[in-house]
Order: C-alpha cells, then structure tokens, then sequence
C-alpha cells in the first residue's frame, strides 16, 4: 500500500496545517494525504483535532499556518464556497438538512446551481422541475424515494442522515469529506449507511472522521490517528490499531473499548 | 420498495399539490375581489394607509421569513422612498406621480445596497445592530437635511395626474392606483419566494453552513434579498407619502422599524398573507384607539397584544390559522 502511495501524487494533501485559538494549538503541522480512491479515515481521541483539521480543509477556518494541496493545487486562499465548486464536498457531525424543505427540494437545491438561475427571482421555481427525475434517482439510491415529498424534519434521524449524503452525492464530488457519518445512530442505521458509503464511494475518494472503528475497519483503506493535534499513527487498520503509541492515545486503553457500546451495537 | 409505492406516492403527492394550489388560487381571488369592493365598504384612506403598510410589512417579511435576517433598520428605506417621492413632486411640477414613485424607489434600493453591503456579512444581533446604527444616521440625515423639512417634514406633496391624464386627488382613484402597486409588489414577493433563488434562500435559512457547502456565495443571495426589501420598502414609502401628500421624521425613527417587526410577527413571519394581517391589525387598533379616551395608551396596548402574541401563539394570526386549517381539514 506505501508502494502506489507514493508512484501517485496524493487527491488531497496538506502541509504542515496549523491553527491556534489564542495560543491553543487545536492542529498541530499536519501533514496529511488522501490518495485517489481511498476511504481514508481521520480518528483520535476526543479533542484530537479531527473536526478542526476537517474544517480547514473546507476553508469553513482558515489555517493559521501551513498549506493544503488538491491535486497539486495549492487551494489554500479559496473561500469555502470555492472549495465545494472544486468537488470536494463535505458533510456535518449534526446532521445537516434543510429541514422545512422536503426531501426532494434538499437534494434539488444542490443541483440547481450549475442551471445558473439561481439568482433569477422572477422565474417560477416550475423552471426547477427538470431537475426532479435527477433528484429522485438521488434519493432511490440511498433509499428515501419514498419520503422524496416528506417535509425534512418529519423524517427520522437515520433517514436524514442518508438523505444529507444524496445531497452530496447531487453535487458529484471528486472528495466526499464525512464528518461522523454514523454519529448518533443505532446499528440498523449503521449498517445501512456502512454499505451506502462503500457503493457512492466507487470512483470517488473519502476522507471520514468517524468514532465507531467497526465502521472505519469495514470501511476504509487508511487511517490516519490525531491526538492532541498532531499526527500520531498513519497506516492500514491492522497496522494502527497495533501501534503501541495509538493505544496509550486512546487512555492506555484496547483500543475501541471506549466505543464498546456501539461495536456491541453494530455486531 | 415496489414499483406501485415509488410510482403512486409521487402522483397522489402532486394530486394533493394541484389541489392546494387550485384552494389557494381561489383564496387570493376571493382577495383580490375583496379589495377591489372595499373602498365602497370602508373610508378610502385608511385602508390606504393598510394597504402601504401592509406591504412594507411584505417586504420586510421577504428579509426576516424567507431569508431569516432581522433588519431593525427598515425605517431608513420607507422613508428615503417617502422623502425623494415627496420631494421630487413638490419641486417639479410637471412630474407624473408614476415617476416620483419609481425615483422614490431607486433610492431607497441603492440605499438598501450600500446598507447591504455594509451589514450582510454580519450575523444574528450583530446584524440588527448594525442596520439600526445605519438607519439612525439616516434619521439624523433626514432631520438636517435642506429638502425634507427637518422637524416640520414636507406637507403639500401634490398627488398630481398619473400618466399625466388620471387625476389622484379623488381618494378612490388614488386608491386603485394604492391597490395596483401593492398587488404587483406582493406579486413580486410571492413569486420571489417561489423562484430558484427562493429555494436558494430557504436553504440559507435554514442551514447556511450546509448551503455554503453545496457551493454557495450566501452573502450574494442575502444581499439580493436585502436589496429587494429595501426596494420594496422604499415603494411602500414613495406610495404613502402619495396617499397622505407628506413626508414626515416618524417615517425615518426607529420606532417605525419596530413597528414593522411588531406588524410581521403578528402576522405571521414566514407566511405570506401574516404581514398584511399584521399591519391591518396594528393600524386598525392605532386608528380605534387614538379615537377613543385611551388614545395615549396606544403603545401600552400595542405591546401588551404583543407580549400575548409572542408567548402563547407564536406563528401569528396566519400562522397558527394555518396550522388550525391543516389540523382539522385534512
């Protein structure tokens, strides 16, 4: 695997990215690369940084130091609206849908824009309408064609979740950055999202922060451990969870114990 | 997961759609006769003054509902449409009321521009801040100002002949000139809310974070919407200062943007006919009241409605009418 790691230069990369709050270093020099077609997981201890980390390379913060690369690019200066233009998508820990829209007009919303009438008041939103069979076929495949007219915050929790991923898969993104994709879920959920990342993720690559490392090793090719900011462990699931260093991170502990309930869950 | 649920659901959704909207086609019919009969049911001029308000109201229910930004600060475009309508008709003659209104109005959008792009970036109460320091020094403008008149305003704006042919200075044809412009401007409205750049603003609405994700510049759609309230302010003022043939300092105080969120959130923020309701029922008490011995407990009362309102109903008249409707008819 560090073989084709290094014969192909990196989808995403980051140089020595840093951010400070008033003296608090939350990510410390991260030098981070997801290759073209991982499933690449971002975890750690709570407080690691992961959700910073994912923040900067969104640009939703701006780096106090280093630089971040897509495809060799430097997009360091670009706004976070930019950022998306580009194809690299990210998702929220909490799930983020529109909830007063219905399922339908949250997926349509992301494929109305390349229309280039979204500044246009004085059309009838009817003009959208095109758009709807697009949106459908969106909602089928992660299974929600059902609830396609369902106003967003009458649908259950797991069900936002997968409808929040149609919305970015309506985007057709190079990157997909998940943000705990299964956070707050039962296993059913789980379940069912595991095996919706693995089929959308086909032809794309990931980066994931996700907690439940059942998921991160059904799911992904590699891992990538922050503590304390800093990077602390890179490699393959195997490779990291025996990493003496990762152990003592996650309180000395086995790792995944502290994620007990939800592998039981999961299980 | 069969092919009868994914093909059925849609077609009895969009039976249920064409229905709602045939009910709510006939609603607005049903208004728009009741408009046009009104004037021969009630004094001309008050509903006049209903219906201006109203449609401030309207355009600021555009910002507020539909782009979920509080501007305290509307004042300044209601009464930058007032001034420059007023002045303009009462130094130049030979101009046609239709021109004063759509110079009252320019104004009153480019000032809403510059406003916009002073404040947009902003969020929350930092927002509403800023659009009321704005519009205090707008208010401050307008007290020193050479052409409004200072503390006296500007009397005598002559209501002149629209087009240069229909004269104004009956109050029933002023009235359906008054009634012309709020329907277009509402028209504007719903439509605005309907459009892509609608669905656009709902989602900023409701998780700008997730819209900036999916590639939006927010702060454009914001602005646009802020640009359209303030111009549609801007008309509601040019068209009273027509009606009441003055322009006063009470139009440019701040009391009169909260008198506007008062009017909205009565109403019903976020539905489209709440802010006409409000404003009917904010200037109907203010008419009742100032008649009556408790005429300086006007504002006593107003915000005694208001503190009712906002703690035990508080989706407003149309709101919760609505929500009444959907509980008991279907």
């Amino acid at each position: 695997m560090s073989v084709d790691a290094s014969a192909s230069p990196p989808v995403l990369e980051t140089r020595n990215l840093t951010k400070t709050f008033r003296g608090f270093t939350a990510v410390d020099g991260v030098d981070l690369q997801v290759q073209e077609g991982h499933i690449h997981a971002l975890i750690g201890p709570n407080g690691a940084g992961k959700t910073t980390v994912f923040n900067l390379l969104t640009k939703f913060l701006p780096p106090t130091r280093g630089e971040i690369l897509y495809r060799g690019k430097p997009i360091t200066p670009l706004k976070a609206n930019q950022i998306a233009r580009l194809g690299l998508v990210r998702s929220f820990q909490i799930s983020a849908v529109f909830a007063h829209m219905s399922a339908l007009e949250n997926v349509r919303v992301a494929l109305q824009r390349p229309l280039g009438t979204s500044f246009h008041f004085w059309k009838s939103e009817r003009t959208l309408s095109p758009l709807n069979a697009r949106a459908l076929e969106l909602l089928e495949e992660v299974g929600l064609a059902e609830y396609a007219d369902t106003l967003t915050v009458e649908m259950p929790y797991g069900r936002k979740r997968a409808l929040e991923l149609a919305t970015t898969l309506a985007l057709d993104p190079d990157v997909m950055l998940l943000d705990e994709p299964t956070q707050g879920m039962g296993a059913e959920d789980v379940d069912r999202i595991v095996a919706l990342i693995k089929r959308v993720a086909k032809g794309r690559t990931v980066l994931m922060v996700e907690h439940n490392l059942s998921v991160v090793s059904r799911l992904c090719d590699r891992i990538t451990v922050l503590a304390r900011g800093a990077v602390l462990a890179e490699g393959d699931y195997k490779s990291v969870s025996q990493d003496p260093r990762v152990r003592e991170a996650y309180m000395g502990s086995e790792i995944g114990d502290d994620e007990a309930p939800s592998e039981r869950a999961s299980a | 997961m069969s092919d009868s649920t994914t093909l059925s659901a849609p077609r009895v959704v969009a039976k249920r759609k064409r229905r709602a909207g045939q009910r709510r086609a006939l609603l607005y019919a049903a208004l728009l006769a009741l408009g046009l009969v009104a004037p021969f049911l009630a004094y001309p001029v008050f509903l006049m003054k209903i219906l201006c308000f109203a449609l401030f109201a309207c355009a600021f229910n555009l910002l507020l509902g539909y782009a979920g930004l509080l501007s305290f600060g509307h004042a300044a475009f209601l009464a930058t449409g007032g001034y420059v309508t007023g002045y303009l008709l009462a130094s130049y003659p030979g101009l046609t009321p239709e021109l004063g209104i759509l110079a009252g109005t320019l104004c009153a959008t480019l000032l809403g521009a510059l406003f916009g792009v002073l404040s947009i970036r902003r969020q929350g109460i930092y927002f509403a801040m800023v659009t009321l320091a704005l519009a205090q020094l707008m208010f401050f403008f307008f007290i020193q100002a050479p052409f409004t008149g200072g503390e006296d305003g500007l009397h005598g704006v002559p209501r002149g002949e629209l087009f240069g042919i229909i004269s104004l200075r009956n109050h029933l044809s002023m009235y359906y000139v008054v009634f012309a412009i709020f329907v277009l401007g509402f028209a504007l409205i719903q439509r605005t809310v309907h459009s892509p750049f609608g669905q656009v603003l709902k989602a900023i609405r409701e998780n700008e974070p997730r819209a900036i994700s999916l590639g939006y510049n927010v702060d454009a759609y914001k602005l646009v919407a802020f640009v359209l309230s303030a111009a549609l302010a801007g008309l509601a003022g040019s068209t009273k200062t027509i009606v009441f043939q003055l322009a006063s300092l009470t139009d440019a105080h701040w009391h009169m943007s909260g008198e506007v969120i008062l009017m909205t959130l009565l109403g019903g923020v976020g539905t489209l006919l709440g802010p006409i309701a409000g404003a009917g029922l904010v200037v109907s008490l203010q008419h009742l009241l100032a008649q009556s011995p408790m005429g300086n407990w006007v504002s006593v009362i107003l915000g005694a409605i208001f503190v009712v309102c906002v703690l035990s109903f508080r989706s407003g008249i149309v709101g919760e009418l609505t929500a009444l409707y959907r509980k008991n008819f279907k």
